[in-house]
Protein backbone atom coordinates (compact mmCIF):
# COMPACT_ATOMS: atom_id res chain seq x y z
CA UNK A 1 0.00 0.00 0.00
CA UNK A 2 1.06 3.15 -0.57
CA UNK A 3 2.72 5.45 1.95
CA UNK A 4 1.08 8.77 3.58
CA UNK A 5 3.40 11.39 2.48
CA UNK A 6 0.92 14.24 2.29
CA UNK A 7 -2.44 15.51 4.31
CA UNK A 8 -4.41 14.10 0.53
CA UNK A 9 -2.99 10.82 1.38
CA UNK A 10 -4.25 10.81 5.30
CA UNK A 11 -7.44 11.49 3.61
CA UNK A 12 -7.73 9.02 1.34
CA UNK A 13 -6.79 6.63 4.04
CA UNK A 14 -9.37 8.16 6.50
CA UNK A 15 -11.96 7.67 3.88
CA UNK A 16 -11.03 4.06 3.49
CA UNK A 17 -10.70 3.33 6.95
CA UNK A 18 -14.07 4.96 7.78
CA UNK A 19 -16.03 2.57 4.74
CA UNK A 20 -14.72 -0.27 7.17
CA UNK A 21 -15.53 1.41 10.62
CA UNK A 22 -19.24 1.94 9.56
CA UNK A 23 -19.79 -2.18 9.09
CA UNK A 24 -18.57 -2.65 12.66
CA UNK A 25 -20.69 -2.17 15.61
CA UNK A 26 -20.80 1.26 16.51
CA UNK A 27 -20.40 1.60 20.30
CA UNK A 28 -18.86 4.60 22.52
CA UNK A 29 -19.70 3.46 25.84
CA UNK A 30 -16.37 4.11 28.26
CA UNK A 31 -17.67 1.12 30.63
CA UNK A 32 -17.46 -1.46 28.85
CA UNK A 33 -13.67 -0.79 27.71
CA UNK A 34 -10.46 -2.23 28.66
CA UNK A 35 -8.43 1.13 29.95
CA UNK A 36 -5.39 1.05 30.80
CA UNK A 37 -2.98 3.79 31.61
CA UNK A 38 0.92 4.04 30.95
CA UNK A 39 2.58 6.03 33.90
CA UNK A 40 4.35 8.61 31.52
CA UNK A 41 6.51 10.93 33.99
CA UNK A 42 10.48 11.18 33.44
CA UNK A 43 10.93 7.73 35.12
CA UNK A 44 8.46 5.87 32.96
CA UNK A 45 10.30 7.34 29.67
CA UNK A 46 13.38 6.49 30.98
CA UNK A 47 12.76 3.22 31.55
CA UNK A 48 11.17 2.37 28.59
CA UNK A 49 7.61 3.21 28.71
CA UNK A 50 7.23 4.68 25.15
CA UNK A 51 7.95 1.24 23.75
CA UNK A 52 5.61 -0.02 26.12
CA UNK A 53 2.38 2.21 25.33
CA UNK A 54 3.02 1.94 21.17
CA UNK A 55 3.29 -2.19 22.18
CA UNK A 56 -0.34 -1.96 23.71
CA UNK A 57 -2.03 0.13 21.47
CA UNK A 58 -0.68 -1.67 18.75
CA UNK A 59 -1.32 -5.37 20.23
CA UNK A 60 -4.74 -4.45 21.48
CA UNK A 61 -6.00 -3.40 18.33
CA UNK A 62 -4.59 -5.97 16.64
CA UNK A 63 -6.03 -9.13 19.22
CA UNK A 64 -9.63 -7.17 18.77
CA UNK A 65 -9.63 -6.05 22.19
CA UNK A 66 -11.38 -3.05 22.51
CA UNK A 67 -9.44 -0.36 24.79
CA UNK A 68 -8.51 2.87 25.51
CA UNK A 69 -4.69 3.42 26.04
CA UNK A 70 -4.01 6.85 27.78
CA UNK A 71 -1.03 8.64 29.67
CA UNK A 72 -0.97 9.33 33.31
CA UNK A 73 1.51 11.01 34.98
CA UNK A 74 4.04 9.50 38.01
CA UNK A 75 2.04 7.44 39.99
CA UNK A 76 5.22 7.42 42.90
CA UNK A 77 6.36 3.78 42.28
CA UNK A 78 9.26 4.93 40.19
CA UNK A 79 11.71 2.25 40.99
CA UNK A 80 8.92 -0.66 39.24
CA UNK A 81 8.88 1.81 36.23
CA UNK A 82 7.43 1.49 33.56
CA UNK A 83 4.05 1.45 35.59
CA UNK A 84 0.65 0.59 33.99
CA UNK A 85 -2.86 0.57 35.83
CA UNK A 86 -5.23 -1.76 33.96
CA UNK A 87 -8.76 -1.19 34.87
CA UNK A 88 -11.31 -4.20 33.30
CA UNK A 89 -14.89 -3.30 33.10
CA UNK A 90 -16.97 -4.19 36.19
CA UNK A 91 -13.45 -4.37 38.31
CA UNK A 92 -11.26 -2.69 40.73
CA UNK A 93 -8.20 -1.16 38.57
CA UNK A 94 -4.87 -3.08 39.37
CA UNK A 95 -1.41 -1.51 38.86
CA UNK A 96 1.32 -3.54 37.48
CA UNK A 97 4.79 -2.52 37.61
CA UNK A 98 8.59 -3.34 35.58
CA UNK A 99 6.33 -3.98 32.67
CA UNK A 100 8.06 -4.28 29.44
CA UNK A 101 7.70 -5.93 26.63
CA UNK A 102 7.09 -9.37 27.14
CA UNK A 103 5.50 -8.51 30.33
CA UNK A 104 2.98 -6.64 28.44
CA UNK A 105 2.16 -9.18 26.10
CA UNK A 106 1.42 -12.06 29.36
CA UNK A 107 -0.66 -9.14 30.68
CA UNK A 108 -3.13 -9.13 27.41
CA UNK A 109 -2.78 -12.81 27.05
CA UNK A 110 -3.20 -13.88 30.42
CA UNK A 111 -5.04 -11.16 32.69
CA UNK A 112 -7.24 -8.73 30.35
CA UNK A 113 -8.33 -12.21 28.19
CA UNK A 114 -8.39 -14.28 30.80
CA UNK A 115 -8.71 -12.29 34.22
CA UNK A 116 -6.19 -14.79 35.47
CA UNK A 117 -3.26 -12.54 37.51
CA UNK A 118 0.69 -12.23 36.87
CA UNK A 119 3.00 -11.10 38.34
CA UNK A 120 4.40 -8.02 38.82
CA UNK A 121 1.71 -6.19 41.23
CA UNK A 122 1.77 -3.46 43.07
CA UNK A 123 -0.64 -3.55 46.21
CA UNK A 124 -3.38 -0.72 46.93
CA UNK A 125 -2.07 -0.84 50.05
CA UNK A 126 1.30 0.16 49.28
CA UNK A 127 2.36 3.58 50.18
CA UNK A 128 5.64 5.68 49.46
CA UNK A 129 6.91 7.11 52.43
CA UNK A 130 7.07 10.85 53.14
CA UNK B 1 16.76 9.25 28.24
CA UNK B 2 18.29 7.82 25.09
CA UNK B 3 17.21 10.08 22.80
CA UNK B 4 16.49 14.09 21.95
CA UNK B 5 12.37 12.50 21.23
CA UNK B 6 11.99 11.01 24.68
CA UNK B 7 13.40 14.44 26.57
CA UNK B 8 10.84 16.21 24.32
CA UNK B 9 8.37 13.99 25.17
CA UNK B 10 8.63 14.45 28.66
CA UNK B 11 9.08 17.99 28.79
CA UNK B 12 5.74 18.37 26.57
CA UNK B 13 4.43 16.09 29.90
CA UNK B 14 4.77 19.49 32.05
CA UNK B 15 2.71 21.55 29.45
CA UNK B 16 -0.04 18.95 29.28
CA UNK B 17 -0.19 19.42 33.72
CA UNK B 18 0.14 23.27 33.07
CA UNK B 19 -3.44 22.82 31.17
CA UNK B 20 -2.20 24.17 28.01
CA UNK B 21 -4.30 24.47 24.87
CA UNK B 22 -1.41 25.04 22.72
CA UNK B 23 2.03 23.35 22.26
CA UNK B 24 4.31 24.59 19.77
CA UNK B 25 7.40 21.94 19.13
CA UNK B 26 10.00 23.75 17.06
CA UNK B 27 13.56 22.22 15.88
CA UNK B 28 16.23 24.08 13.90
CA UNK B 29 19.42 22.47 12.72
CA UNK B 30 22.15 24.72 11.67
CA UNK B 31 25.40 22.82 10.71
CA UNK B 32 27.06 26.15 9.67
CA UNK B 33 26.31 27.51 12.61
CA UNK B 34 26.45 24.25 14.42
CA UNK B 35 23.55 24.93 16.03
CA UNK B 36 20.79 22.06 17.08
CA UNK B 37 18.12 24.05 19.17
CA UNK B 38 14.63 22.51 20.55
CA UNK B 39 11.78 25.27 21.54
CA UNK B 40 8.50 24.22 23.23
CA UNK B 41 6.18 27.08 23.83
CA UNK B 42 2.85 26.61 25.78
CA UNK B 43 -0.17 28.87 26.52
CA UNK B 44 -0.47 27.30 30.11
CA UNK B 45 -0.51 28.16 33.17
CA UNK B 46 2.92 29.56 33.18
CA UNK B 47 5.18 30.08 36.31
CA UNK B 48 6.02 32.83 38.73
CA UNK B 49 9.83 34.08 38.87
CA UNK B 50 10.54 32.53 41.66
CA UNK B 51 9.35 29.11 40.52
CA UNK B 52 10.99 29.66 37.18
CA UNK B 53 14.40 29.90 38.90
CA UNK B 54 13.89 26.54 41.07
CA UNK B 55 12.64 24.47 37.98
CA UNK B 56 16.28 23.21 36.89
CA UNK B 57 16.71 21.93 40.53
CA UNK B 58 16.88 18.29 40.47
CA UNK B 59 15.08 18.67 43.93
CA UNK B 60 12.29 20.72 43.20
CA UNK B 61 8.91 19.37 42.24
CA UNK B 62 5.55 20.76 42.13
CA UNK B 63 4.11 17.09 42.87
CA UNK B 64 3.52 15.44 46.04
CA UNK B 65 4.36 11.54 44.97
CA UNK B 66 7.98 12.33 45.13
CA UNK B 67 10.74 14.36 46.09
CA UNK B 68 12.67 15.07 42.88
CA UNK B 69 12.05 16.94 39.82
CA UNK B 70 14.37 15.47 37.06
CA UNK B 71 12.87 15.65 33.31
CA UNK B 72 14.21 19.62 32.78
CA UNK B 73 17.32 18.95 34.70
CA UNK B 74 18.37 16.18 32.79
CA UNK B 75 17.93 17.84 29.81
CA UNK B 76 19.49 21.13 31.12
CA UNK B 77 23.07 18.67 31.79
CA UNK B 78 22.68 16.99 27.96
CA UNK B 79 22.48 20.29 26.35
CA UNK B 80 25.42 21.37 28.60
CA UNK B 81 27.57 18.49 28.04
CA UNK B 82 27.63 19.44 24.32
CA UNK B 83 28.40 23.08 24.99
CA UNK B 84 24.83 24.28 24.93
CA UNK B 85 22.36 25.83 27.30
CA UNK B 86 18.35 25.38 28.01
CA UNK B 87 16.61 28.59 28.56
CA UNK B 88 13.26 28.94 30.51
CA UNK B 89 10.84 32.04 29.81
CA UNK B 90 7.56 32.31 31.87
CA UNK B 91 4.76 34.46 32.71
CA UNK B 92 1.78 33.15 35.15
CA UNK B 93 -1.48 32.92 33.45
CA UNK B 94 0.22 33.10 29.89
CA UNK B 95 2.75 30.41 28.90
CA UNK B 96 6.02 28.96 28.91
CA UNK B 97 9.02 29.08 26.33
CA UNK B 98 11.39 26.78 27.10
CA UNK B 99 14.47 27.33 24.86
CA UNK B 100 17.60 24.42 24.52
CA UNK B 101 20.43 24.74 22.58
CA UNK B 102 22.90 21.70 21.51
CA UNK B 103 25.97 22.23 19.61
CA UNK B 104 24.99 19.98 16.07
CA UNK B 105 27.97 18.19 15.94
CA UNK B 106 29.31 17.38 19.51
CA UNK B 107 29.27 13.77 20.19
CA UNK B 108 27.47 13.86 23.46
CA UNK B 109 24.50 15.31 21.04
CA UNK B 110 22.38 12.77 21.64
CA UNK B 111 20.03 11.66 18.25
CA UNK B 112 16.53 12.72 17.77
CA UNK B 113 14.94 9.46 17.83
CA UNK B 114 11.95 8.71 17.19
CA UNK B 115 9.93 11.73 16.71
CA UNK B 116 7.35 10.84 14.99
CA UNK B 117 6.17 8.08 17.65
CA UNK B 118 6.33 10.49 20.40
CA UNK B 119 3.92 13.09 18.22
CA UNK B 120 1.45 11.00 17.56
CA UNK B 121 1.70 9.64 21.21
CA UNK B 122 1.40 13.08 22.16
CA UNK B 123 -1.57 13.45 20.19
CA UNK B 124 -3.30 10.74 20.89
CA UNK B 125 -3.29 11.03 24.33
CA UNK B 126 -4.33 14.86 24.15
CA UNK B 127 -6.63 14.93 21.95
CA UNK B 128 -8.18 17.81 22.85
CA UNK B 129 -5.12 19.46 22.75
CA UNK B 130 -3.52 21.05 19.72
CA UNK B 131 0.08 20.78 18.74
CA UNK B 132 2.81 22.52 16.24
CA UNK B 133 5.75 20.66 15.25
CA UNK B 134 8.28 22.82 12.84
CA UNK B 135 11.37 21.08 12.09
CA UNK B 136 13.78 23.37 10.32
CA UNK B 137 17.26 22.03 8.29
CA UNK B 138 19.40 23.42 5.70
CA UNK B 139 16.99 21.05 2.89
CA UNK B 140 14.10 22.21 4.06
CA UNK B 141 11.36 22.57 6.04
CA UNK B 142 8.44 20.61 7.75
CA UNK B 143 5.20 21.56 9.97
CA UNK B 144 2.83 19.14 11.39
CA UNK B 145 0.04 20.70 12.89
CA UNK B 146 -2.74 19.25 14.66
CA UNK B 147 -5.67 21.58 13.11
CA UNK B 148 -4.80 21.00 9.67
CA UNK B 149 -4.78 17.33 10.48
CA UNK B 150 -8.27 17.12 12.61
CA UNK B 151 -9.56 19.11 9.96
CA UNK B 152 -9.17 16.37 7.72
CA UNK B 153 -9.86 13.64 10.01
CA UNK B 154 -13.25 15.14 10.53
CA UNK B 155 -15.33 12.87 12.97
CA UNK B 156 -12.49 10.05 13.21
CA UNK B 157 -10.44 10.22 16.47
CA UNK B 158 -6.58 10.50 16.48
CA UNK B 159 -6.82 8.16 19.15
CA UNK B 160 -7.47 5.22 16.22
CA UNK B 161 -4.31 2.90 16.37
CA UNK B 162 -4.79 3.03 12.28
CA UNK B 163 -4.81 6.54 12.14
CA UNK B 164 -2.12 7.18 14.48
CA UNK B 165 0.01 4.37 12.32
CA UNK B 166 -0.68 6.96 9.33
CA UNK B 167 -0.04 9.86 11.31
CA UNK B 168 3.68 8.42 12.10
CA UNK B 169 4.36 7.35 8.22
CA UNK B 170 3.20 11.18 7.67
CA UNK B 171 5.42 12.71 9.69
CA UNK B 172 8.39 9.98 9.19
CA UNK B 173 8.42 10.41 5.27
CA UNK B 174 7.87 14.22 5.29
CA UNK B 175 10.86 14.40 7.67
CA UNK B 176 13.19 11.91 5.49
CA UNK B 177 12.91 14.73 2.93
CA UNK B 178 14.89 17.32 4.83
CA UNK B 179 16.95 15.33 7.47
Amino acid sequence: MAKVKSLADLKRMKDALQSKMDLREKSNDPEGLVQIKVAMATCGIASGAKEVMEFLIEETAKRGIRTVVTQTGCMGYCYAEPTIEVHLPGKEPIVFGDVNIKKADEIIEKYIKNGELVDGIIPVNYKTLD
Amino acid sequence: MKDLSLHIMDIIQNSVRAEASNVELEIKEDLEKDIYSISIKDDGCGMSEEVVKKVTDPFFTTRTTRKVGLGLSLLKQSAEQTGGKLEIHSKEGVGTVLEVLFSHKNIDRPVIGDIAGVMVLLVSANPNMDFVYRHCTAKGEYIFDTKEVKEVLEDVSVTDPNIMKYLKELINENLNTII
